[in-house]
């Protein structure tokens, strides 16, 4: 089923992924939706490395008898490490739009801007 | 084992620990947490004294962390580009961690100090790792850390509008740092590694430039927005004028000075001298942004009332002559650009430090209101002034050899830059001899209590027989300013020893 896709079609998916991301970024008022997008844009890249490293018939990078080709294992490591950094800002940014929405009691980023 | 081998982890490690034993030593003796600070920031500029004395003597230094050998493992590099950095990055840091404990205590409540100072450790950590780096992806880690950082301490007041202020800054940084990971696969695809020698080499072999190009693009986008490259400043006036001063000193003297290293290492190390000459693709719309931001940042730092943001948008000009000598990268033009690399984070400390102080004693941020200040604390205003006049490029001082190096740089590419440099300084005279000229000359207005000061201007000295007249701010606050009023001043004069180091840096960054 796999080998029917064209092979470059989650690059595709990535950059759409990652103009969502921006457009939402840029145009959402929300606070709480901004983060979303950033967290969609995070996401795109995370999956670019992921399908940078994965080939077509690849074993995992376990080191085994009779296998040759093995998918490349670096990538993932970026992404693991990727993921926890987006955490923490994902979770530092909603700290501050708790605490925004504590102070001014809206989250539209219009209305944050006149204050 | 020689102990002196493990130095260039030891500037990081030290910094890391603290940062770990800070919120641990909090929770018995609050009291404990400054002086741990200070200890570690401490050791940590001794070690990097250390390395730049080794690397001046015995060249670069090339560390494996955990013993792993590149490409496998992680590589710190340092040359003297980045032992120079990292000397002003742990000293300013030092002056900063020292000047917090009175500043800070009327600022934040006291249950907080212990995450303050794990967090000011953190980040002077975070940016000397990414300065010491030899890895692209470890340099995005490090990138992170002292991003994450900045983000929490610009808001750890809670001041009205650090909240947004802080959030803004997140989200902008944020696509930066992402854009950076991306151009980190891009240059992993069709390189195979992460170490940056071994990029350089692999690149050059490389026939396709198109993918290369894609991810120098990202990486100099993402580091520009970093280091507030003039359009992708937007975040910075608020972050820098509404943050704690010692704070604001770390954001405006250092951490943009880390994007702009970031850019170097990226575009003349990563991608190499070799294929510079291909790399006008980026250079050449760094060094147009560059001017653009030179000039439009002197007209709104002109505008501005509050002495923090007119501080703020000068730095915005400031990072404009440090990337217009990286960007048209002549011998001249990039000792010019390295050396202001210095000259503004000693001035722009300095300069904050002193606004601070004032903020601290007298609770005075508009520029108006500085009138007749002279009186009052002479020893910080003679401190403002010898740094605003390094910043504005007047002869003894720093700040005129660097913007001379500057101008003879860009005298060789094209007039259009050296005019770009010249009106930036008198525009940057503008708005600093303002504030000067209200300092020693202003007629003080009839009002609050500043009444006192009106006798001195005609040289006779009527001053009110009270202590309360002349205020300095505490020792812990002065020292950092004087410091660093004395340095910015003593290095226009002995101008070889800030050069001995970089002449070498851009002699191996061209390749020459």
């Amino acid at each position: 089923m796999i080998n029917l896709l064209p092979p470059n079609l989650p690059y595709f998916i990535c950059i759409t992924l990652l103009l969502i991301g921006l457009y939402t970024m840029i145009i959402k008022k929300s606070l709480i939706k901004k983060i979303m997008g950033l967290n969609i844009f995070s996401t795109s890249v995370f999956l670019f490395l992921i399908s940078m490293a994965y080939r077509r018939g690849g074993a995992p990078p376990i080191k085994a008898e009779g296998v040759e080709l093995y998918v490349n294992p670096l990538p993932h490591a970026l992404v693991l490490t990727g993921i926890v950094v987006a955490l923490a800002l994902t979770s530092f940014a909603l700290i501050l739009v708790i605490n925004i929405y504590k102070e001014h009691k809206t989250l539209d980023s219009e209305k944050l801007t006149k204050l | 084992m020689n102990i002196s081998q493990h130095f260039p982890i030891l500037v990081i490690i030290t910094l890391f620990t603290g940062a770990y034993l800070a919120p641990l030593a909090g929770l018995w003796k609050r009291k404990l947490c400054y002086p741990l600070a200070v200890l570690s920031a401490l050791l940590s500029f001794l070690f990097s004294v250390v390395i730049l004395l080794s690397v001046l003597e015995h060249g670069i230094i090339r560390y494996h962390v955990g013993g792993w050998e590149p490409p496998w493992g992680i590589e710190l590099l340092v040359d003297p580009l980045s032992a120079f950095m990292a000397l002003i990055v742990s000293f300013i840091g030092l002056l900063a961690v020292v000047y917090s404990k009175d500043y800070i205590a009327g600022e934040i409540p006291d249950k907080k100090l212990p995450a303050y100072y794990s967090l000011l450790q953190l980040i002077i950590g975070g940016m000397l790792g990414a300065l010491m780096t030899g890895d692209l992806f470890n340099l995005f880690v490090m990138t992170e850390i002292f991003s994450i950082s900045a983000y929490a301490l610009v808001s750890i007041a809670q001041k009205k509008g650090s909240l947004i202020a802080s959030y803004n800054y997140l989200i902008l940084a944020s696509v930066g740092t992402t854009f950076i990971l991306f151009s980190t696969g891009f240059i992993y695809m069709v390189t195979g590694s992460l170490n940056m020698v071994d990029i350089s080499q692999r690149l050059s072999a490389l026939e396709s430039p198109w993918v290369m190009y894609n991810g120098l693009i990202l990486l100099v986008i993402g580091f520009a927005i970093k280091s507030a490259l003039f359009p992708l400043h937007t975040w910075l006036p608020d972050a820098h004028s509404i943050a704690p001063s010692p704070v604001s000193v770390l954001l405006s003297a250092l951490v943009i000075k880390v994007g702009a290293y970031s850019i170097i290492r990226s575009v003349f190390t990563v991608f190499g001298p070799g294929l510079l000459e291909q790399s006008g693709v980026v250079t050449i719309p760094v060094t147009w942004m560059a001017s653009l931001g030179i000039l439009l940042g002197s007209i709104y730092a002109i505008t501005q009332t509050d002495i923090k943001r007119m501080l703020a948008y000068s730095s915005v000009a400031h990072i404009g002559y440090i990337l217009l000598g990286i960007g048209l990268a002549s011998t001249a033009s990039m000792t010019g650009g390295i050396f202001h690399i210095l000259n503004h984070a000693l001035g722009k400390a300095c300069l904050f430090f002193c606004a601070g102080a004032v903020l601290h004693k007298t609770g005075i941020r508009n520029v108006e209101e500085y009138t007749g200040l002279a009186g009052k604390m002479p020893i910080t205003m003679i401190a403002f002034t010898l740094a605003a006049i390094s910043l504005v490029g007047i002869p003894p001082t720093s700040g005129f050899m660097s913007k001379f190096y500057l101008a003879i740089g860009a005298y060789q590419e094209s007039w259009i830059f050296l005019a770009v440099i010249l009106l930036g300084s008198l525009l940057s005279a503008v708005f600093y001899f303002r504030v000067i000229n209200l300092i020693y000359f202003g007629e003080p207005e009839h009002k609050s209590g500043v009444r006192e000061q009106g006798a001195e201007i005609g040289g006779v000295v009527h001053r009110q027989p009270t202590t309360d007249n002349r205020r300095e701010a505490p020792l812990t606050m002065l020292i950092p300013i004087i410091i660093l009023a004395l340095g910015s001043t003593l290095f226009g004069i002995l101008v070889h020893i800030p050069l001995s180091v970089v002449e070498p840096a851009v002699k191996l960054l061209l390749g020459m």
